[in-house]
């Protein structure tokens, strides 16, 4: 049987487990996270996705007001400082929450989207299909996803770059091809399962076993190939708006990082201006990673931090995690029959060391 | 050795695609960029830069597109991908100057940074619970911090605060190149703040992958079996990690493609004369021939590296060595 | 601390011989398992007791949960967390071969006792564990060859490369694999051959115990008997002895001496194999010998067990098999049965005595005993002896 590189499960660095797979079809309750990378996780979002919504209207100013004093320290009035040209940070930061998530989290959800018809059907309609699909999304996985966009976007006409939602598009084509893989990989494993040759025999129609009988025994690697598909999707658009090939007019963090650089913020020593932004990017990551730490044990329950109870082993003075190999034994003094069994043919009486 | 012929082929036709995207590219998009470009350079066009320009984008001349497309591969393949704009200069004589830098840092970088990350994981997966588990959230961490941000920083830091790397540059202004002592040794000084940022920020993908496959590997039967066998506790080690490491290689070149664009940001940050740099010298100042020539060579360089990675893993794995 | 042990490495040969064949080897003691720790712990196995004698196959039979691998696994501290071992002793009376090497070691330990290294120079080399699945057993990575000489390299020092690589091949030719499949990687064998090739690996230091842990279970009807007269061939050769777990009874039929039947964690009965199947004690073990069809002789009605093992967190009161058996009294829903010795009159040399958990054989109670369960054993006294002691249920 041959094993292609491909099939072997491959996953998202940082989860590069293989699932366990899901008996049946799904109908079991979805149990509320208990670990606290995973609730870190959701509370970060939250906040993020909270500021996103209000993050202008709690602006202070306008980010584009230049009126103030240029260079200010943080202050009660600027809470971050101003920038070179008067303008007030803070304001800045908030506006810049919105275009960021929302380009991320729309680019996240279109290469989802093309990650899951492709990957699924490239797995599930096998043969010709399948080799067309897989070589495409192959050829888009080796092409480098930045310098293509950078090629990309600046050929695209100004009005072009100041579109968003153009530059999220364009971030998802380059971003799919991932989670198409791992898809594809799984549905093959899914393929074989039972339930799906049973309405494959029942006449069901390719389509519909694709989306009602394969997908929803997918769904949490979908889960865990968005989150990280958003993460690629927030560091690029911040990368490209960083080198300024996207529109500097829109407000962004990353455009925040370009305007900060050009004015040689880091050199004057200007930390209030390009911390935040730089900082509230890697929170946002953060809180995404460690949500996918949480799909990632859902997905396999191998990796939860279960072992033995933390209660059960300090009493125990076990550690939580024994050695492979080397069960822990806990006796009471009570329980060892040595003492008081009656004598079996040639064995000795009690437990005796090994003789050297 | 059939699966590796697939995955040569995917790599021709995905080096097929991106000199055809290259070529296509100026020609199809919209508000006619090189006329644009050509408008810029008013009376600066030398004879010799027009003519490089018709070759390239095939501007002024009467050939269907297809005959442009002809053209264009027997330039290629006498090396010439065109003329900087900026530079004056072909562009495969200032890559030729430049790249040995970049794949000279990212190349060692992505070395350690896998190296260490490997034994991370296998750490954090044999050894679960213990303090080191406190190394993922941490890396995580720093994975999510943008490579040019971290860069700024480290820069701002260690650099200029404290004193403790040099910073821009790729060696110190005044000694002559050449395989002699001060220079190697001032080449490798200038590169480790660098190398930091790009080994910080890929590192955790490597060591949270790793540690998440010896966890699945630790559960399978050949490694209580190995126990059960008595064998010393670093072969035990050592059987799980050989199998672990497995999709670590599979999945190179997701992981190759990030770091590479990471990389490129980093060069910007500390001024290291590698094709970063250029790409950016390149896109401020619409050079696209420059633009078009650095994104080609890239995307060639990360399939070389891809190919390694993939005849790694062959050798690593005998389930893939044959069919049936 | 290495061998002041070599008198019986001096002789070469099997040690084995006639002079100890019958001998207790391996003695598990009233082990107890749980899964957990605290109020949530599982009790997994409770208060198990087993002999294992030399040159002998003790057969452990029962459903699926029942705890026989975890009772096989637990004794040789190779069971995966979150197992525990709560209570009892595993004795291993130790008289190397030639084969085990010069670390071999001799006497009487406790393995539960042992530390990590002790551990490391008993395991293989005197108690081996053959899998069920040898897909998932070989390191797919590493070929059969390098699997069976890395043991010899931890336990034999004294071997060279060279001899190492032929020991290798005299091995996979006993099980009959030839020598140029050294180099092969598992998913280039058979079904079959895997097996065979983990049979050679276990073998590879001639241990004293080998565990086979439903060795047969993944293969076809064909090849499973193959297997088993390859194991009988090869313990009439080597003189090991062997604790056979199996959920199918039928196939302990030829190839064990003594079978004990485990049932929700504990044993039920124990009885020479001859006995278990012509004169089952426990209505357990009329069940399922009840459960499978023999191929020759008249037809018969099929009965198998009522109901469903019961879950180890909600084990009923008393006997924890009452609710499925046939025959249950009214002491059986309250008081737990001990495993006790059904008769005591004298036990041959190298036996152990017949054993039964049932309130039906206690010769107190009032009830006769049923008709299927009171059949003529063919190997011991007969079952209605009168006994001068019956305890109570003693430990």
């Amino acid at each position: 049987m041959t094993v292609h590189a491909d099939d072997l499960a491959p996953l998202p660095a940082g989860q590069l487990t293989p699932p366990v797979p899901i008996k049946g079809k799904v109908t079991r309750a979805i149990r509320l996270p208990r670990s606290p990378k995973v609730i870190a996780g959701l509370v970060i979002i939250a906040a993020f996705a909270i500021l996103t919504l209000v993050g202008p209207w709690v602006a202070p100013y306008s980010p584009n007001d230049n009126s103030f004093a240029q260079n200010l320290h943080p202050s009660a009035a600027h809470w971050l400082g101003t920038s070179n040209l008067g303008a007030d940070i803070f304001s800045q930061l908030l506006n810049g929450a919105r275009a960021t998530m929302v380009v991320g989290f729309i680019a996240g959800l279109v290469a989802t989207v093309l990650s899951v018809i492709i990957g699924i059907s490239a797995g599930y309609l096998g043969g010709g299909a399948d080799e067309g699909l897989s070589l495409t999304a192959n050829v888009f996985l080796a092409i480098p996803g930045l310098p293509l966009l950078i090629v990309l976007d600046s050929y695209l006409p100004t009005a072009g770059r100041s579109n968003t939602l153009l530059i999220g598009v364009i971030i998802a084509i380059t971003g799919w091809a991932w989670g198409a893989r791992v898809l594809r990989a799984q549905t093959l494993s899914v393929k074989r399962r039972d339930f799906v040759e049973a309405a494959r025999i029942a006449g069901e129609g390719r389509i519909r076993i694709m989306v009602f009988e394969v997908l929803p025994n997918l769904l949490a690697i979908v889960a865990s190939s968005f989150l990280f598909t958003m993460l690629y999707c927030i560091g690029t658009y911040v990368a490209l708006a960083y080198l300024g090939v996207t529109s500097t007019s829109v407000w962004n963090w990353g455009t925040m990082l370009y305007w900060a650089q050009t004015s040689n913020a880091p050199l004057t020593g200007a930390w209030w201006w390009f911390v935040p932004p730089g900082l509230c990017i890697a929170l946002v990551g953060t809180g995404l990673a460690l949500l996918n730490f949480g799909v990632d044990e859902f997905i396999n329950p191998r990796l939860r931090a279960a072992g033995l109870s933390r209660r059960g082993t300090r009493q125990a003075g076990l550690p939580r995690h024994p050695k492979l190999g080397l069960t822990p034994v806990l006796r009471s003094p009570s329980s060892r029959p040595g003492a008081s069994a009656p004598q079996t043919q040639g064995s000795a009486s009690g437990p005796a060391k090994v003789a050297r | 050795m059939i699966p590796l012929t697939r995955k040569l082929m995917v790599y021709v036709v995905t080096a097929w695609v991106a000199i055809t995207v290259n070529f296509l590219l100026p020609r199809l998009m919209p508000g006619n960029p090189i006329q644009t470009m050509i408008g810029k350079l008013q009376g600066r066009v030398t004879p010799s830069m027009q003519r490089a320009i018709q070759l390239q984008f095939g501007v002024g001349l009467h050939q269907s597109l297809l005959t442009q497309y002809g053209n264009y591969w027997v330039q290629l393949f006498h090396g010439n991908l065109g003329q900087s704009i900026t530079l004056s200069a072909p562009v495969s004589t200032v890559l030729g100057g430049t790249l040995p830098w970049t794949i000279g840092l990212l190349g060692a970088a992505t070395v350690i940074s896998f190296a260490l990350g490997t034994l991370l994981g296998i750490a954090l997966g044999w050894r679960r619970g213990s303090w080191l588990d406190g190394l993922l959230p941490v890396s995580t961490f720093f994975q999510a911090v943008p490579y040019f941000f971290l860069g700024t920083v480290l820069l701002l830091v260690f650099g200029s605060d404290l004193h403790w790397f040099p910073v821009l540059g790729n060696y110190q202004r005044g000694l002559t190149p050449g395989f002699n002592g001060p220079f190697i040794f001032s080449v490798f000084r200038y590169a480790e703040l660098p190398a930091i940022t790009i080994v910080l920020s890929s590192i955790a993908g490597w060591m949270l992958g790793m540690r998440n496959m010896m966890i699945t590997v630790l559960d399978e039967d050949f490694v209580l079996v190995a126990r059960a066998k008595g064998l010393p506790t670093r072969k035990v080690v050592s059987y799980a990690a050989r199998n672990a490491i497995l999709p670590s290689i599979a999945n190179f070149s997701l992981a190759i493609g990030l770091v590479v664009s990471g990389a490129l940001l980093v060069e910007l940050v500390f001024n290291y004369p590698g094709v970063g740099n250029l790409l950016l010298q390149a896109v401020l100042n619409q050079d696209y021939p420059l633009l078009q020539g650095i994104f080609l060579v890239i995307t060639l360089t990360v399939l070389a590296a891809n190919l390694i990675a993939d005849f790694v893993y062959v050798a690593l794995d005998p389930r893939v060595r044959q069919e049936g | 601390m290495s061998a002041a042990v070599a008198p019986v490495t001096a002789g070469g040969g099997p040690v084995n011989g006639p002079l100890h064949l019958g001998d207790p080897v391996l003695e598990i003691r009233g082990l107890c398992v749980d899964y957990g720790v605290g109020e949530d712990a599982v009790h997994a196995v409770v208060d198990a007791s087993l002999t294992l004698r030399r040159g002998q196959v003790l057969g452990l039979a029962g459903e699926s949960g029942s705890g026989k691998s975890t009772l096989a696994y637990a004794a040789t501290r190779l069971l995966r967390e979150p197992g525990v071992i709560t209570g009892g002793e595993v004795l291993f009376h130790s008289r190397p071969n030639a084969q085990s090497g010069p670390n071999a070691v001799t006497g009487t330990a406790d393995l539960l006792d042992l530390d990590e290294g002790e551990l490391q120079r008993v395991r293989w080399s005197e108690i081996s564990v053959v899998m069920q699945s040898a897909l998932n057993a070989l390191n797919p990575v590493a070929s059969i060859g390098h699997q069976i000489t890395d043991v010899l390299r931890a336990h034999r020092p004294d071997l060279n490369r060279a001899g190492r690589t032929n020991r290798a091949i005299e091995l996979l030719e006993m099980v009959g694999i030839t020598g140029d499949r050294l180099s092969s990687y598992p998913h280039e064998l058979s079904g079959g051959m895997r097996q065979r090739a983990m049979i050679a690996m276990a073998l590879a230091l001639e241990p004293q115990v080998v565990i086979m842990d439903e060795p047969t279970t993944a293969l076809d009807v064909v090849t499973q008997r193959e297997i088993l007269e390859e194991l009988i061939r090869l313990r009439d050769d080597l003189g090991f002895a062997a604790l056979f777990i199996t959920h199918d009874l039928s196939l302990l039929i030829e190839l064990a001496d003594e079978i004990a039947v485990m049932y929700a964690g504990r044993l039920v009965e124990r009885a020479p194999s001859e006995s278990l199947f012509r004169a089952p004690r426990h209505p357990y073990t009329h069940g399922l010998l009840n459960s499978f069809p023999p191929m020759h002789g008249e037809r018969v009605a099929m009965t198998g067990i009522t109901g469903s093992p019961p879950d180890l967190r909600a084990i009923p009161s008393g006997c924890a098999f009452h609710p499925r058996c046939l025959h249950a009294m009214d002491r059986c829903s309250v008081d737990e049965p001990q495993l006790v010795p059904l008769s005591h009159g004298p036990v041959p040399a190298g036996r152990s005595p017949r054993e039964v958990a049932c309130w039906l054989h206690d010769p107190r109670s009032a009830v006769p005993v049923p008709e299927e369960l009171a059949q003529p054993d063919p190997a011991g006294p007969a079952p209605d002896a009168p006994a001068a002691q019956q305890q109570e249920g003693t430990s």
